[in-house]
């Protein structure tokens, strides 16, 4: 008994110095801000991650040229699982993060800023969309829509740019992005110029044959359907649509972001397909193309709206670092007071690739005015009003 | 007019079910094990045919060869080294070895292509047939996806009824010691059998993904699943029973998401099942057996 007793206390000695051994270097760390990003870098929805993790580095590198507020960068894997995701945050943590970039997706940034919040660490995601990543939440931000604001944003888009009077939807029912999504589509929709004259589903399980969801859009007459849902699905769409000869618009939100960079898809498929994304890569303002062009060159291919988030995320939490004077000795939970206060001013705004004056509300919830998308010749447009 | 288009897209879905399900009954029938790891040769298949016709450049006919050798050679060395060696263990044993070889070549799949999808090209290119004015549009996948069908599964009972192999594997599936008594070669007659049954694999596999072009590690699971239900909807051990298990489970999941909701299509394919089986439990075309006690 009597050496265990020792041993014990050996342990204990050792965990102590251990604990006391990860205080050192952070105390008396330079003035270097640590950000922490997570998103998915491989899997399925690892073009979203990739795209804002390569962004994010850009926009670091940037700022840390520009001299002044220093960032340093650590960017984790989540593969799009919730589970992943926290160990990439625990990850961070002791790597001794002060901010985070992330996540990157909806469902596992619902269980991340869970944690986040309970650390006080502040957080803005750039596209982890649904209103539960930030509810309730004081220290959780967004810089993309809300799922039901792109609804609405959808509904009023199709309305002011007449696009269709009749329109169907084939939605995920399995999913709480496009079940949100829908939903406010659906109750915007009332009082608009255009009926909706046709609503089917499908699940993950079902999302092979489309026919059926085709076929009854094409009898109720639809000359356009929304599809809130993911790439994937959506080019198994185009596909049978395309096959049965049928050809109506087609008008997608922020999920439909990728089907262009799908390996070996047939992207005439996509042609004069129409999305509501907040970036457009051939704009020409001056930011827009300062950007597009140091992507590709850097990573050679154009940047997609997820780039434009990342990017915006790093130079929102620059601006607002700047104004609340943080600095790289403080505590994570220091900085967080600091960066809410500014971040839910009424005199801050900040002007990104993915909008002009951006402003935030206490909820966590970015305003900002959306872009209508259409796909000309394999590339993205922007779409003129009323066309 | 929407009907008959509705049906035949069910039809042309329940042969690559029934192309799938075949591969299940003839395994089941012989080496009496359920290889649940058969919708993940599917895939393999696909991938196989996507490579081929991508990447080297072949014409989509010798795509789907290569993916047919590869498959058959793919099932001989799973068969060898995942279920030989428990030839004589308890049935579960079997069943969750299966199980586990079909989470191994997903996962081996995921970290040679990644899980970045794929888009398939179809490796049927003619031009879609248009019947009534255009009015009814049935397309070239669909055709030769049903034509597919029927061949294999005249060609499978053919092989089954008249070849010596056939023989041998009727015999091993009424009577395991008493085949090897008579000097059947057991292990021989299950190897043939998984060949074939992986061979088939393949074909369904580049029809599902042609038909349905998105090429995903987890592409074959759920279709496995569905034409596992196929072959035991049909009677397992059957070929017919197979061949009528997945074409009736495609049309009424068509059918069911047309008329009925689209919501619960899935739900009302497995309800069906669960009557049927209730009915007959040994399936639509399955064998009486009674068990010995």
């Amino acid at each position: 008994m009597k050496k265990y007793r020792i041993l014990c206390m050996a342990l204990a000695l050792v965990m102590g110095l251990a604990v006391l051994a990860g205080c050192g270097p952070q105390a008396t760390q330079s003035t270097t801000i640590k950000i922490g990003g997570i998103g998915p870098l491989t899997g399925g929805a690892a073009t979203y991650g990739t795209s804002v993790a390569n962004a994010a580095k850009l926009a670091v590198e940037e700022i840390n040229a520009l001299g002044g507020l220093q960032f340093e960068l650590n960017f984790q894997d989540d593969e799009h699982d919730a589970e992943k995701s926290v160990n990439a945050y625990n990850t961070l943590k002791d790597w001794g993060m002060q901010v985070l970039c992330g996540t990157v997706t909806t469902t596992p940034g619902v269980a991340v800023s869970a944690e986040a919040y309970a650390d006080r660490i502040f957080t803005l995601t750039p596209s982890a969309s649904s209103p539960k990543v930030v509810e309730g939440k004081d220290n959780i931000f967004q810089l993309c829509f809300t799922d039901p604001n792109q609804g609405i944003a959808s509904a009023q888009y199709i309305a002011e740019a007449s696009l269709g009077t009749k329109i169907a939807v084939i939605y995920n029912n399995a999913d709480a992005y496009s079940t949100g999504i829908y939903e406010k589509f659906a109750s915007e929709a009332k009082d608009k110029n255009f009926t909706i004259v046709n609503v089917t589903t499908f699940t993950d399980d079902t999302a092979t044959d489309f026919n059926v969801q085709l076929s009854e859009a094409r009898n109720a007459g639809a000359d356009l359907i929304f599809l809130p849902i993911y790439y994937q699905p959506a080019s198994l769409i185009l596909t049978q649509a395309d096959a049965m000869g049928y050809k109506p618009k087609f008008f997608g939100v922020d999920g439909m972001d990728g089907i262009l960079t799908m390996e070996n898809f047939n992207t005439e498929l996509a042609e004069g397909v129409m999305l509501l994304t907040p970036f457009a890569p051939d704009a020409g303002d001056e930011k827009t193309v300062a950007f597009v062009n140091k992507y590709k060159e850097r990573f050679g291919e154009t940047p997609n709206q997820f780039a434009a988030d990342g990017y915006d995320v790093i130079y929102a939490i620059y601006e607002a670092g700047k104004k609340a004077g943080i600095k790289g000795d403080m505590s994570a939970k220091d900085i967080c007071d600091k960066l809410i206060k500014v971040f839910t001013s009424s005199d801050f705004s900040v002007d990104g690739l993915t909008g002009e004056n951006m402003t935030w509300s206490t909820s966590g919830e970015v305003s900002k005015a959306p872009k209508g998308m259409v796909i000309e010749n394999g590339v993205y447009v922007g779409m003129q009003s009323g066309k | 007019m929407s009907f008959l288009s509705y049906l035949i897209s069910g039809i042309s879905l329940g042969s690559i079910y029934a192309i799938i399900a075949l591969g299940y009954t003839m395994v089941y029938g012989i080496a009496k094990m359920l290889n649940f790891a058969h919708g993940d040769v599917i895939m393999v298949g696909g991938y196989m045919s996507f490579m081929a016709t991508s990447y080297m450049g072949w014409s989509p006919v010798a795509s789907v060869f290569l993916a047919m050798a590869v498959c058959t050679l793919l099932g001989i060395i799973i068969e060898r080294l995942a279920y030989k060696p428990l030839r004589n263990a308890t049935s579960l044993a079997v069943l969750i070895t299966a199980i586990g070889v079909s989470y191994f070549l997903q996962n081996i799949a995921l970290l040679i292509w990644s899980s970045n999808p794929k888009s398939f090209t179809s490796i049927v290119s003619f031009d879609s047939l248009r019947l009534f004015d255009g009015q009814l549009i049935i397309s070239s996948v669909t055709l030769v996806t049903i034509a597919a069908c029927i061949v294999i599964v005249c060609g499978l009972t053919a092989i089954v009824r008249y070849s010596k192999i056939g023989k041998a594997m009727r015999a091993v599936s009424e009577d395991k010691e008493a085949a090897q008594l008579m000097g059947i070669d057991i292990n021989q007659t299950i190897s043939v059998t998984f060949a074939i049954g992986s061979g088939l694999a393949a074909v369904a596999g580049v029809l599902l993904c042609s038909a349905y072009p998105l090429l995903m590690p987890t592409v074959g699971a759920m279709p496995g699943i569905k034409a596992f239900t196929a072959a035991v909807f049909g009677g397992i051990g059957s070929i017919p029973g197979a061949m009528l298990g997945g074409i009736l489970l495609g049309v009424i999941e068509i059918l069911g998401k047309a008329y009925i909701s689209t919501e619960l299509s899935d739900a009302i394919v497995f309800s069906v099942l669960i009557i049927v089986l209730l009915v007959r439990p040994t399936g639509l075309l399955g064998k009486k057996i009674s068990e010995k006690v």
